[in-house]
């Protein structure tokens, strides 16, 4: 059952993949000979210094041991070939549930680097910081609309900077009414970054039982509310990727019982044009632009991670905030309420000029219209696996669908086999294992991005798993089998650390 | 499966006593669950643990469990070989996998623990 | 797609969601525009900008040439668009390629060890604040008040809730070091760690070894922080340091207006259990060849959640792998010449300023970047004359440091030619006339 060029895997004759050739590549130090170089400097146009006289002798340190020395051609084969052992959303579906991996327009890219602005310094005088204050005043405003929230905060970095970024200012504004309290509330089904976020922010994390339908538990959530708790995390669509449709109710509970409900924006993909958090009644939410906005991952970031905020919060956001007066834009730092900075400059600018250009792109309707496809694409992967895979929670689905994996353990195939065995048939994974609450879980996202040809492949494909995990399921459990690298011990990883390139202890 | 001398606490641990000292581990059942062992976290020698207490951690690669007191006693001495070979967490729980050796304060806390019987019923009961 | 759902409007979908929380208006964001119109607009925001300026600012973002194969490679789709590698068996290039970089933070630090990076360095420095009091169990900070001021102010952010006061230790008014009688005085054995910057933010060469030396005396551990890069191309790192964090923009990103920027993290092997964000590590896979995995996850929040190390959960991979590139281009010998140019141009710089009646506020040594103050006129005055002729001038440090106002922090790299800095220079002479 191996797979051959041109054979069928399993019952389905695929067309996605064929056998391709991958090279081989040692690590860059592997490569380094002796004085080769691969940089260029142009001649120096002032007096050399000594480094001793100049730094002390002491503080010149010898030559860097074990630093590569290889040239540039060695260069480009180096990490071309490296690149060519990794999947990505430029190769087709990657269907990672709560991580958005839609298209990376290279668009994004090209006006990210337009002189001007990617050269751009964060202490230039703001006479001649116009533009880029500009795209930050844009983006904050646009922002703004689409979550229905009254200012924004570009300055942290991720998506977790921005939950810590949001609780502190939760606590700032708490404190400014004389209690901080000292509890915030968190769904059983949340992202992990939610309660190392609330306990990195000093705060104690109580867990909130989802309810048999997959969301807030209003019973559980009315008991566990009294004067201690500070906010409720809650994620919208939450992480089974069902809408929380007693939303406005616990914002009012929340409300009513001096607390404030924070939103995780990791699902907005699911919301754009169509809701909008402030109307919900939520306080202070983050966005991922490198979710929803189509900033590229790049592997594991860089990310940015906006925050928006209602009025009441807005006296608390970071130094500095962007002021118009009569058309020109300056910085104000006089901001005696505010938590301070989160993160040096502006944050991570390169990436805002990205998610601004993919909104440019779209406009409002566009927008929103890629909600809607998103929301299509996951309803149609549900629809099309719904026979073969169970379905935890039969609420009805919107970005993401989340599938458990109880049938094929019958056979001893778990969710994490039956990854591995779809990137036999071409695709990334989907989320394994997570949210929590789903045994087994298959968490699946296919965003806007797809065609209906490659969801079909992608249907196909888990509808193949489903039968050979029935009857040939070691075909599944020593997936992948056409991969450059086989099944990755990840046991001996971890207990022996090794991170870093030695030399051989030989010399050679 | 679980020997008979031992006594077994809800949260998985095993401690059989020896006289004044008693040997404190982790379950078959406990690193079956957990599946393979690669950093367990144990307290100072001197360290008076507390019944019920959490005393440490092992973790796998994509778990980590706190370990639970049996009964409460100074530690007299820990499993080094355990920061080398974890792996004889999942090989040998019951033996060479111990964890940690214990002076008991008050020998009526194992009164509370469960016998072996009741053990594997115990975990029949919550694999169901 | 519909008929197979049984629907007839993609609309019907959105059913479970409350009629009275759906938003009825169009967002008010005008249409979709094209590729073309795109570019125009950013291009027009650039022209509001700084295009064709000379530039000596520095202060945590420097400018430096960043050769094209780093955007070559950095561009390709398979690691421009890929996932966090959790996948190893399909990531094995972006594995492969943090593995070579936690390699070269350690060569370059002098440590044992070094994660896949942080956010940028002004949030590194608060993690590696918070690995040092878990490591100590200690409760308290010093923060030399030469470290980059934002960093210092982040710092204040994320500490004001953790029970984690932070004390600031004066630099040394004569030389800009730090002041070892002021950091005795503060030291106790409830300090966690003392941070030092080197260079620090006024671009001089800091006692870092006396200051391990008396942190090491209290049990603190000696946390070594850069925000220039480049200069350790050239400086001995630091052996005794227990934690290096830093900023490596320099080797990575263009300025791009403070970010993005890559933050790293190197350490001793003892404290790895101990250090926040992800961590690349070597294995083998079924076949018995060498291959690369996300390890010691177990510290993160996706697992211990409440008790994980940080809530950091992304890194900067992307900016990571153009630092990798960069000192693969550089490479050893190439390191070192880049730092001896910058050593050199800030020399050239700085004797310039001093001929035209400007003076070196701080005695110390310095790598590419110097506290001057004008000798006749102020700050302003000469940063005003210079952007007459395109150029911007170093800091002006008043709203950072009241007690340097007037000075200004001045920073020539490899970019900078000699007649801009002569340029520059003149201004110091110049605006006295004006006066």
């Amino acid at each position: 059952m191996r797979l051959a060029s041109g054979r069928p895997l399993g019952e389905f004759e695929l067309s996605k993949i064929r056998r391709h050739q991958t090279q081989n590549e040692p690590l860059i130090f592997e490569r380094s000979s002796l004085g080769k170089i691969g940089y260029q400097l142009p001649p120096l146009d002032v007096p050399p210094v000594d480094a001793d006289e100049a730094l002390g002798a002491e503080n010149v340190r010898g030559e860097i041991a074990g630093f590569p020395e290889v040239s540039e051609v060695e260069i480009i084969r180096h990490f071309t070939r490296l690149s060519t052992w990794n999947y990505a959303i430029d190769l087709g579906l990657y269907p990672l549930g709560s991580c958005t991996m839609k298209y990376n327009p290279r668009l994004n890219e090209a006006v990210a680097r337009i002189e001007g602005i990617v050269d751009a310094h964060p202490y230039q005088p703001q006479t001649l910081a116009q533009g880029v204050m500009r795209i930050q005043q844009v983006l904050e405003s646009y922002l703004s609309n689409i979550t229905g929230m009254a200012a924004v905060t570009l300055q942290p970095a991720a998506g977790a900077h921005g939950e810590l970024t949001g609780i502190l200012l939760i606590r700032a504004y708490l404190e400014s009414k004389g209690d901080a309290r000292g509890v915030v509330l968190i769904p059983d089904s949340a992202h992990g970054t939610n309660p190392a976020t609330a306990a990195t922010a000093g705060y104690k994390v109580k867990e909130i039982a989802s309810n048999e339908r997959g969301m807030i538990d209003m019973a559980s959530l009315e008991a566990a509310v009294d004067d201690s708790v500070a906010a409720l995390m809650v994620t919208n669509p939450n992480t089974v990727g069902i809408f929380e449709q007693d939303i406005a109710r616990v914002a009012a509970l929340l409300h009513d019982r001096g607390a404030q409900l924070y939103m995780d924006g990791a699902n907005m993909n699911a919301l754009v044009g169509v809701a909008r958090p402030g109307d919900f009644g939520v306080d202070v939410m983050h966005l991922n632009l490198h979710k929803t906005f189509s900033t590229p991952h790049g592997g594991g970031g860089p990310g940015a991670g906006p925050v928006a905020v209602k009025s009441h919060i807005e006296p608390f956001l970071p130094v500095p905030r962007i002021r118009e007066e009569a058309g020109m834009l300056r910085y104000d730092h006089d901001l005696p309420d505010s938590i301070g900075r989160v993160r040096a400059f502006y944050g991570n600018f390169g990436v805002l000029v990205r998610a601004l250009a993919y909104i440019l792109a779209h406009g409002g309707d566009g927008l929103r219209n890629a909600t809607l496809d998103a929301v299509l694409n996951a309803n149609y992967i549900r629809k099309g696996i719904e026979n073969d895979y169970h379905l935890p929670y039969d609420a009805p689905s919107m970005h993401e669908c989340v599938f458990s994996d109880s049938k094929q353990s019958l056979y001893g195939v778990k969710t994490g086999d039956i990854a591995k065995r779809l990137i036999d048939y071409g695709f990334h994974p989907y989320t394994v294992s997570f949210p929590l609450i789903v045994h087994g879980a298959l968490m699946i996202e296919p965003t806007e991005t797809e065609s209906k040809g490659e969801l079909d492949l992608f249907i196909d494909a888990l509808k193949s798993i489903a039968r050979e995990a029935e009857t040939t399921p070691e075909l599944v459990l020593e997936a992948p089998q056409t991969t450059r690298t086989s099944r990755v011990d990840e046991t001996r990883a971890a207990r022996k650390p090794i991170v870093i390139w030695e030399p051989p202890a030989d010399g050679v | 499966m679980y020997p008979s001398e031992y006594r077994y606490t809800k949260e998985h641990e095993w401690v059989k006593v020896d006289g004044e000292s008693a040997t404190v581990g982790i379950t078959h059942h406990a690193q079956d669950q957990l599946g393979d062992v690669v950093f367990v976290e144990l307290p100072d020698v001197g360290a008076k643990l507390q019944a019920n207490g959490v005393f440490g951690t092992v973790e796998s690669v994509k778990a980590v469990s706190d370990i639970y007191a049996p009964i409460g006693g100074d530690v007299t001495e820990v499993n080094e070989v355990l920061i080398d070979r974890p792996e004889l967490l999942n090989s040998d729980p019951h033996g060479e996998g111990w964890l940690v050796r214990l002076k008991i304060f008050d020998a009526t806390d194992l009164d509370a623990l469960m016998n072996a019987g009741q053990y594997a019923e115990y975990v029949a009961a919550e694999g169901e | 797609m519909l008929a197979a759902l049984g629907i007839e409007s993609i609309e019907d979908l959105f059913a479970s969601i409350p009629e009275c929380l759906r938003y009825r208006q169009r967002l008010a964001i005008p249409n979709g525009r094209s590729e073309y119109e795109i570019l125009d607009y950013f291009r027009a925001r650039a022209e509001e900008g700084a295009k064709g300026y000379a530039s000596f600012l520095g202060a945590g973002v420097y400018r430096h040439f960043r050769p094209v194969v780093i955007d070559a490679l950095a561009t390709r789709g398979e690691f421009l668009t890929s996932y966090t590698p959790y996948q190893a068996e399909i990531s094995q290039g972006v594995l492969t390629t943090i593995f070579e970089f936690q390699t070269m933070v350690a060569q370059l630090t002098g440590m044992e060890t070094a994660n896949a990076s942080m956010y940028d360095g002004s949030t590194a420095v608060p993690e590696a604040g918070m690995m040092a009091a878990r490591i100590t169990r200690r409760g308290r900070l010093l923060a030399a008040r030469s470290l980059h001021p934002e960093y210092r102010q982040v710092l204040n952010t994320y500490y004001r809730h953790q029970d984690l006061p932070i004390e600031t230790v004066r630099y040394d008014r004569d030389s800009g070091q730090i002041d070892l009688t002021d950091l005795e005085s503060k030291l106790s054995d409830e300090v966690a760690a003392v941070i030092v910057q080197s260079p620090n933010f006024f671009g001089l060469i800091d006692k870092t070894r006396e200051a391990a030396e008396l942190a090491h005396r209290y049990g603190a551990l000696l946390l070594v922080i850069f925000s220039e890069a480049a200069a350790l191309g050239i400086l001995e790192p630091t052996a005794e340091a227990d934690i290096v964090a830093g900023e490596l923009q320099s080797f990575a990103h263009p300025t791009s207006y403070g970010g993005p920027c890559v933050g790293v993290l190197a350490t001793k092997k003892k404290y790895i259990r101990q250090m926040p964000g992800r961590l690349v590590g070597q294995t083998v896979d079924a076949d018995g060849n060498r291959a690369f995995c996300l390890t010691l996850a177990t510290r993160e929040q996706h697992i211990r959640r409440a008790k994980a190390t940080s809530n950091i959960c992304t890194n900067q991979a992307l900016v990571a792998l153009m630092a990798t590139v960069y000192m693969t281009v550089f490479g050893k010998q190439g390191l070192r010449e880049l730092a001896e140019q910058n050593l050199a141009k800030a020399r050239y710089l700085a004797d310039a300023i001093r001929a035209n009646a400007g003076s070196l506020v701080f005695s110390g040594p310095f790598f590419n970047e110097f506290v001057v103050r004008p000798g006749l006129g102020d700050s302003a005055r000469v940063n005003d004359a210079a952007l007459e002729k395109n150029v911007i001038g170093g800091l002006e440090l008043g709203r950072l440091y009241p007690e340097l106002d007037g000075a200004l922090l001045v920073c020539a790299t490899e970019v900078n030619r000699r007649e801009e800095m002569d340029s520059y220079a003149a201004c110091f002479g110049s605006s006295s006339r004006r006066i």
